[in-house]
């Protein structure tokens, strides 16, 4: 890494020196289309999601004026608010936990096995391939106890899987790592093949135990990958969304509303109120910038420390 | 480290876009709110010159809206292009449209959210062409009343739904009921649910309601209240009612129910996505039910006015009101389809013949209703029903998870006794 690094650094030096403005001009262009894609659909939007925070913003009549800080007063006691970001960081906790070790798991076992890598590989990858939307859709008809195709065994165990809050809380998030497990396994498997085989072979030679080897070995180089799989369950997780409006609208009794429903409950579904939702959004989004910056320093290795 | 010479000219082109956005769209905002005043130069049926409407209703009303604009067209040269919007996306869409300036025409709403769109300016003040409507007193008066803002009127009914009490005249029969009498209070209709669970017959039970479907119990419970006289919600609509004892006696009736096993296990969860299936397929006893679905049942039904819990019968006038947007500018045409929706022809001619309820007290008794008594009853009963007005009724009432829900499961399915604390969190989301 260290010699890429120095490596682009000589060359852009040199492309200064040699080729002059007209080489920084070329660099503008090829950043261009990033940069207006940037510009036009992540900077713009959240500058706006600030301005409706700060406004007096109803869905039907738009805006009416600056109002700074009363939505910020008013997002803080919309009704379920705590409640949301409670459930939010169960589900969270939950989910990453559950996600990040099956994956690990099944990274191993596609690594290890190597008649049925490819087979097993793609098995597991297969539901990525699905939106969240529609997977939601289809464990919605899964669970449900009309048309299901569990219904019977709902009826005659008098149970459903939707109708209580533990119930609904654990049918989302299987659905959920039945959905991600494949694509969090194929992030495992790239950190697995960044780890050089000399370090393995070095380990066998040292007589180190399978489980040393990988408590020892495996875990501690597979950090950047623990990072960087825990960063996205963690952020998306927070952010969860289809999955909970699909399949339970919050229910039963409410027991189930995430904070990105309740922004979206307080934009359409009855206060109709953009700046509350927008006072909301700010607030979901420095808080998950101050979880990330913690995640990020937790994951540090111990030299950059 | 080494991009920092590049910042300055980074920053200085994001910062021009983006004020250069941010004005665009602020701009895009002002020139929004423009509404034109009524046209006063109208005629009484509007004008009829080839010109194409927009209208947008929920998946709701689609039956009654597609062939009333059906028979408008043939008979028209103005031509009205129908889209209809599944009930939980219409909000949304509405919103999204009415922030853009977008709106159609023509739309229809649930008579319950009217006042709140109303008040927002959603649609355009009619008053003059609406008080020069000769029957105008013969309109229904809860639709009317809720497009009412500062004394001026904006709304018309477009398709009135009404809340009646269904009952399977085959599994009365079977259960020893008398299949002609109608339940008279609350506690009959419990006894009658009990009855016909008690056949035990695989599948079918003795009643079933929406219990996770705000708007369904809405629909199905207020006409109890009203039914004995009280009211659900105070005269201006921002202090809840629904800890009354008529209230509180209902909540029993349902819990008494639910804990028997007399109702439909899926109502625990239902939505409103599939409140009625289960009475469709002749499964379900006795069910407060709306009056638009008459035409799709195919067994024998009756129909009666809902019961209080001392007697009395009452309705909820549901459905939807409609009015010409903010946003239309051909409201001399649009005004020919809103006068032609009151007219003989649609009413009688679309609405009834088709089995709907009419929106003219006048035409209550009409050559279809008369050959189907149970019209009549219908029409009899609308007269004595009510259209709750409040402004924040869809955050109280409606929407998923609503306070509303939250004090009707604590009392059928929770640990209930608690109608006095959660019927102040209704007060609290109506007052805001």
């Amino acid at each position: 890494m260290a010699i890429t690094a120095s490596d682009s650094f000589g060359v852009r030096a040199l492309a200064h020196r040699v080729k002059g403005p007209r080489y920084a001009l070329l660099g503008w262009l090829y950043a261009t289309p990033t940069a207006l894609f940037v510009i036009g659909l992540f900077i713009i939007p959240v500058l706006l999601v600030f301005q409706m925070s700060g406004s007096d913003w109803p869905l039907f009549t738009g805006n009416q004026g600056w109002n700074i800080p009363s939505n910020y007063q008013h997002a803080v006691t919309v009704r379920l608010f705590w409640e949301s970001i409670r459930f939010t960081l169960v589900y969270t906790v939950i989910t990453t936990v559950f996600l990040l070790l099956l994956a690990l798991g099944l990274a191993m076992l596609v690594q290890e096995s190597t008649r049925w890598k490819s087979v097993l590989r793609t098995a597991f990858l297969v539901p990525s391939a699905l939106g969240l939307a529609s997977a939601s859709l289809l464990f919605y008809v899964l669970y449900s106890p009309v048309a299901g195709p569990f219904s019977d065994l709902m009826d005659s165990g008098g149970f459903t899987f939707l109708g209580t809050p533990q119930g609904a809380l654990w049918s989302t998030v299987f659905l959920v790592i039945w959905r991600y497990a494949g694509f969090y396994m194929l992030l495992m498997l790239v950190g697995f093949q960044g780890i050089p085989d000399e370090v393995y072979d070095a380990a066998r030679i040292d007589g180190a135990s399978r489980w040393n080897t990988f408590r020892y070995v495996t875990v501690p180089l597979l950090r950047p990958t623990f990072a960087l799989t825990t960063v996205l369950s963690v952020t998306g997780s927070l952010l969860a969304f289809e999955q909970f409006y699909i399949l339970t609208k919050g229910g039963p009794d409410n027991s189930t509303i995430t904070v990105v429903q309740l922004i979206y409950n307080v934009a359409f579904q009855g206060q109709n109120n953009l700046g509350v939702a927008g006072a909301l959004s700010v607030i979901v989004l420095g808080a998950l910038i101050v979880i990330n910056v913690f995640q990020l320093r937790a994951f540090r290795s111990p030299a950059e420390r | 480290m080494t991009h920092s010479q590049h910042r300055t000219p980074l920053r200085a082109i994001v910062t021009t876009l983006v004020t250069v956005a941010l004005a665009g769209s602020l701009t895009a905002c002002s020139t929004t709110g423009s509404t034109s005043t009524p046209g006063k130069a109208i005629p009484a049926t509007g004008v009829d010159d080839g010109t194409t409407l927009k209208l947008w209703t929920r998946a709701t009303v689609e039956r009654q809206a597609r062939k009333l604009v059906n028979a408008y067209n043939s008979s028209h040269k103005n031509q009205v292009d129908l889209t209809v919007v599944p009930f939980e996306d219409y909000v949304t869409k509405v919103g999204a449209a009415a922030g853009a300036g977008g709106l159609p025409d023509l739309f229809a709403a649930d008579i319950v959210y009217i006042p709140n769109w109303v008040k927002q300016g959603l649609y355009q003040d009619i008053t003059p062409h609406i008080d020069a409507l000769a029957f105008k007193d013969k309109i229904n008066q809860g639709h009317l009343t809720a497009g009412v803002y500062n004394n001026k009127e904006h709304v018309l009914p477009f398709v009135l739904d009404l809340s009646m009490m269904l009952w399977n005249k085959t599994l009365f029969k079977e259960a020893g009921l008398d299949p002609d009498a109608a339940p008279k209070t609350l506690a009959e209709v419990t006894k009658s649910a009990k009855a016909i669970q008690a056949l035990n017959k695989p599948g079918v039970y003795g009643t079933a309601l929406g219990l996770n479907c705000g708007g369904c119990l809405v629909f199905t419970g207020f006409p109890s209240v009203w039914a004995s006289g009280n009211q659900v919600l105070s005269a201006d609509g921002t202090q809840s009612l629904l800890a009354n004892n008529a209230a509180k006696a209902m909540y029993t009736q349902w819990r008494d129910l639910w804990l028997s096993g007399a109702v439909l296990p899926s109502s625990r969860d239902e939505n409103g996505a599939t409140w009625t299936a289960g009475f469709n397929d002749g499964k379900v006893g006795v069910q407060m039910y709306p009056a638009t679905l008459l035409p799709s049942i195919t067994f024998d039904a009756g129909v009666a006015g809902i019961p209080g819990p001392d007697g009395g019968a009452s309705t909820f006038v549901g459905g939807d009101g409609i009015g010409v947007s903010k946003d239309s500018k051909k409201v001399a045409q649009a005004w020919s389809f809103l006068s032609w929706t009151m007219s003989e022809d649609a009413q009688v001619g679309v609405l009834a013949k088709d089995g709907s309820v009419v929106s003219r007290s006048d035409f209550a008794d009409n050559q279809y209703a008369l050959t189907d008594p149970r019209l009549v009853t219908i029409n009899q009963v609308a007269a004595k029903g009510e259209t709750p007005i409040a402004v924040n009724f869809q955050q109280t009432f409606n929407a998923p998870g609503s306070p509303w829900l939250t004090l009707v499961r604590n009392e059928v399915l929770g640990k209930g006794g608690t109608v006095d604390a959660d019927n102040a969190g209704l007060n609290a989301t109506l007052g805001q």
